[in-house]
């Protein structure tokens, strides 16, 4: 339909003059479903039933090896200026309602750190075009309308233009519940033809801990409220009793409301947008562009790869520690046990420039909040392509259908069981995916494309949460979202990023802290960059930062950690070194109170945990220890939290590194004194003990030349003297292993873990270690138990009717592939890699795409 | 969109010697068809011997032709580690920091894994004791083979390039 034929009143709704109960283009379009239904059509396009069309969708796709049969992009080719006039236009109205809408919001996890996106989806719940800020939102919401048409919500509860739809779940299509997702259909002429999507995480979910993400739970039933796709509203109106419900199910009802209207903003401003489009260049080209651009897409991908990388198999192994034994508050005894995760990485990159990933190795999930669904890898994983292979506007579902993931049945990757525990997801994801980097970076190097080298990333905590009654003498709870800001892992050609962003939000910030002081009872007592939280390297990792807190006019108010402690979950490339782990540090029945009254001194920070400074400058009851993860544990006014904010991994030998920047890192703050010689071999010498640098707090100090190059001579001896070569402690390592020595019961529970999820991980281990074919490491009776629990606990599966292509996240690989071959083990050849034919079709030659 | 960068700025890149802005004006850009081949003429000129490159394998290490079928991973200063689809980190010389002490030396206190959850391994090269990777793992670990690279299909089918030999290099 051209402009010329719209209603009259349709111009008065996009220019938002109707009153309020006109809307009347959706009304108008209401009318139009009302009657296809009457006469027996679905609101598919040309009259299908929604599933009928995702099903014809999934076969053309199959059949031709192009998104939907496309396999001419005849607009795009015809017309090429149009079509990007179109793409452009979606993509800056999708920018544009994220910007809009974020003022809105209340929180400053939204207004601040911008944790929030949208995406404009085919019918069938593929994204086309997305916004910027959390951008793993959109392949979840892809997710969450599949489930939808899978679960047949076009029969009951329908769904229709004006309806409002809320999603959370993680099994249905989230990595944790606090990121909330509202959705809405968007009808021509009575079809179905696209659906406008966005995502916030919001500040507390009504878990049985207070904060967004509690860690205290066992289970499901602790993680808050879940909203398993859930209509909320028709006529664009929420209804009462969603109104009712949801607000009593937080602690944080005024900042939910007004997150809700956030994303009601920018879905209505992305279906203006969409109408607009339809009414300038006509609903079929609008049709052909959201087919064309997803082909486009996963072309790009495709031939960026090809440009890029190297086509092989690329391997690394990543661990993060939840420790919980002994923790105080957890909800059941039998989740007061230490787990860690192990995440084998393997990814092929096949002839025609598609991805196979696979997981094959994970262990075990536990009971513990950290658990993933295949939507929070598959979310996650690409949230990362993003920032590297697909640095460009051209991000949508395309790059999806150029991977295929394997994710393990009953691993903590895909738990495929929806009593586990979800609420931090992304401490075992963001771990899980630190080996992509370097896969990727691998491959960049291999194809001399070093300005793209990335080492990893920071694992992105610490969190600090909590909540109870505030300084208004209110219900609250909090969030820090400082972990938006974190160190990035060093590039081959220059350092990491100091306290820069997350991961998981390409836009992160560590807001401002009079913001934050507005919203949460934690006045900060200081705020700095924090010394060797980078990994060590010829270009080091980008610092982290910390935050010193204290707690001021509340009561019954609980606070906890997050992060890592025992293990780095990010390594270090060619010979760089990861990332420092995290500690906790809190002060309670502290005299800070005389201190302020006294104007005596008190801590602001904690730069160097073995100076003592902290310690001196405090009298109280003072909690040091090397850990990550607390539970809800009760502060007071005047105690004190220390936030710190990890650093990304290191690149190269240290001993490359120019002696002059390691200087420049003490007095900018990045690296103690000490540490010069130790990690660099690089001789300082202090000259003021007033530091003249900005960042400096370690004094003036200058380079040794002469001493520097000696001690480097002098390091390279020793290394020869300390290291042994690899066959000789092959040998004595076998050994430890076989009459199973040394190793602690954690590290030995989770080799278990493995095993008895993965066959083909017992026979690589067996046979890298030499081992008999019947060893297993023996086990306490409370860790046999603990395994016997879980493995026993079986599956309860949330997809109870996906389509055929949508079995993917059940098993391995689209179900027209042949499984992700695991090839860890030495004998095999990288010629037995599933050919191009196994996926889609033989690449295009010869024709750059639109991929940059 | 530039095919090709001039062979100064290869070099430069190589070299370490680009300013930040050119290096963001090369990530932001598009991506040049013949960087492979450019990177891989500028490292064959500054590597003090003979034997063809067959691609950069990591920093300082590098696939090289001896003949027409049999491919090392070599180092920079010369030693060669093995064949191409064998883990080079076997023929390495190790240290595994798996004290405190150790973890001390690089982090400090309370800021580095807990020696009996994770340690710290070190692969150096044998001939220039250059560390080549530290990898971080739970004791008893597998020694990763972190990169496989499907040579043939590269040069064959990506690149359509013959894959250099030490014949077609010395002609």
């Amino acid at each position: 339909m051209s402009s010329e034929q719209h209603p009259p009143d349709a111009s008065d709704e996009d220019d938002h003059e109707q009153t309020e109960e006109s809307f009347p283009r959706m009304q108008a379009e209401k009318q139009k479903v009302k009657t296809k239904l009457e006469n027996g059509e679905g609101i598919g396009w040309d009259g299908q039933s929604l599933r009928g069309q995702f099903e014809d969708l999934e076969e053309r796709t199959e059949q031709t090896g192009h998104y939907a049969g496309f396999e001419k992009l005849s607009l795009k080719d015809e017309n090429p200026i149009e079509y990007e006039q179109m793409f452009a236009q979606l993509r800056g109205e999708l920018v544009n309602a994220r910007e809009t809408s974020k003022e809105v919001a209340a929180t400053p996890i939204v207004e601040q750190e911008g944790e929030l996106c949208y995406g404009l989806f085919t019918p069938e719940g593929d994204s086309i075009a997305i916004s910027t800020g959390i951008i793993v939102h959109i392949h979840t919401m892809s997710e969450a309308i599949k489930y939808m048409i899978n679960h047949d919500y076009e029969e009951s509860p329908g769904i229709e233009p004006g309806d409002i739809f809320v999603n959370n779940d993680t099994h249905v299509g989230n990595v944790h519940p606090c990121d909330i997702a509202t959705l809405i259909p968007i009808f021509h002429e009575g079809e179905l033809i696209a659906w406008a999507g966005g995502v916030n995480h919001v500040i507390d979910t009504g878990a049985v801990g207070p904060g967004s993400m509690n860690v205290s739970q066992a289970s499901r039933f602790g993680d808050g409220a879940y909203y398993t796709a859930r209509k909320i509203g028709e006529d664009l109106e929420i209804y009462n009793s969603w109104k009712n419900d949801f607000p009593d199910k937080t602690r944080t009802p005024d900042f939910l409301k007004l997150d809700e209207r956030t994303r009601m903003t920018g879905c209505l401003m992305i279906r203006n947008a969409v109408n607009a489009l339809i009414d300038d260049y006509g609903i079929e080209k609008f049709k052909q562009l959201s087919r064309e651009a997803i082909e486009d897409g996963r072309r790009g991908f495709r031939s960026r790869i090809q440009k890029t990388m190297l086509p092989g198999t690329y391997r690394g192994a990543s661990f993060v520690d939840a420790l919980y034994e002994g923790q105080d508050n957890l909800s059941r005894a039998y989740a007061s046990e230490n787990h860690l995760m192990h995440a084998p990485s393997e990814l092929h990159v096949r002839e025609d420039g598609s991805f196979q990933v696979s997981f094959e190795g994970a262990n075990k999930w536990g009971w513990h909040p950290y658990n993933c669904t295949p939507a929070a890898i598959q979310g996650g994983i690409w949230v990362m392509l993003t920032q590297t292979v697909i640095p460009n506007k051209l991000v949508n579902d395309g790059a999806y259908y150029s991977c295929d993931f394997h994710l393990p049945e009953g691993s903590w990757a895909n738990t495929q069981n929806t009593e586990t525990a979800h609420a931090y997801a992304w401490h075992f994801l963001v771990s899980a995916w630190a080996p992509l980097w370097q896969h990727l970076s691998r491959g960049y190097f291999s194809r001399g494309f070093r300005e793209e080298i990335n080492s990893g990333n920071a694992n992105t905590s610490n969190w600090l949460q909590g909540g109870g009654i505030d300084q208004f003498d209110k219900l609250h709870a909090v969030n820090s979202f400082e972990a938006a800001c974190e160190g990035t892992g060093a590039r081959y050609v220059e350092d990491g990023e100091p306290h820069a962003a997350a991961i998981w939000n390409p836009e992160g910030d560590s807001g401002d802290a009079e913001v934050w002081e507005m919203t949460e009872p934690l006045p900060f007592l200081g705020r700095n960059v924090k010394p060797n939280t980078g990994g060590a390297g010829r270009r080091t990792g980008g610092a982290g930062f910390e935050s010193m807190r204290t707690v001021k006019d509340v009561s019954r108010w609980l606070l906890y950690e997050m992060g890592n402690g025992y293990m780095s979950s990010d390594s270090g490339l060619f010979g760089g070194y990861p990332a420092a782990s995290g500690y906790i540090l809190n002060a309670q029945d502290t005299d800070l109170k005389e201190r302020f009254e006294n104007g005596e001194d008190f801590p602001q920070s904690d730069l160097d945990p073995e100076s003592g400074d902290f310690e001196s400058k405090i009298d109280g009851d003072i909690t040091r220890r090397p850990e990550g993860i607390s539970t809800p544990k009760e502060f007071d006014d005047y105690d004190m939290y220390l936030n710190y904010l990890r650093g990304g991994s290191g690149l190269g030998d240290p001993m490359e590194r120019e002696p002059k920047k390691v200087v420049e890192d003490i007095h900018d703050g990045y690296v103690l004194p000490r540490h010069a010689k130790d990690a660099y071999a690089v001789v300082v010498n202090k000259v003021d003990d007033e530091a003249k640098h900005n960042s400096a707090v370690q004094g003036e100090w200058e380079l040794d030349e002469e001493a520097t190059e000696e001690l480097r001579q002098e390091r390279m001896q020793e290394r020869k003297e300390r290291a042994q070569p690899v066959s000789e402690w092959y040998e004595d390592e076998r050994l430890r292993i076989r009459d199973d020595e040394d190793l602690i019961e954690d590290v030995k529970k989770t080799y278990e873990s493995s095993m008895r999820m993965s066959k083909q991980f017992t026979e690589f281990y067996h046979e890298f270690w030499d081992l008999p074919d019947d060893f297993r490491f023996s086990l306490s009776e409370d860790a046999e138990k603990s395994l016997e629990n879980r493995f026993k606990t079986g599956k309860k599966r949330k997809w109870k009717n996906p389509t055929k292509s949508h079995e993917t996240w059940l098993g391995v690989g689209r179900d027209d592939e042949p499984e992700v071959p695991y090839t860890w083990n030495n004998e095999r050849s990288i010629q037995d890699l599933s050919g191009p034919d196994a996926s889609f079709e033989t690449p295009s030659r010869g024709k750059a795409a639109d991929d940059d | 969109m530039p095919e090709s960068y001039p062979r100064e700025i290869i070099e430069d890149l190589v070299d370490d010697n680009l300013e930040w802005n050119e290096l963001h004006n090369m990530m932001s850009d598009f991506k040049d068809a013949d960087r492979f081949e450019q990177v891989r003429d500028v490292l064959q000129e500054r590597v003090d011997w003979d034997d063809p490159i067959v691609i950069p394998y990591a920093d300082h290490l590098y696939v090289v032709a001896k003949s027409e079928d049999r491919w090392v991973i070599k180092c920079d200063c010369g030693h060669e580690f093995c064949e191409h689809d064998k883990n080079w980190k076997h023929d390495a010389l190790i240290n595994v920091r798996d004290t405190e002490e150790e973890y001390l030396e690089i982090y400090p206190e309370d800021m580095h894994p807990h020696p009996d959850y994770m340690e710290l391994r070190e692969y150096f090269c044998p001939g220039c004791r250059t560390l080549l990777e530290v990898t971080n793992v739970m004791p008893g670990y597998p020694i990763i083979h972190e990169f496989e690279p499907d040579i043939e299909t590269f040069y064959e089918d990506w690149i359509d390039k013959p894959i250099p030999t030490p014949e077609t290099q010395s002609a």
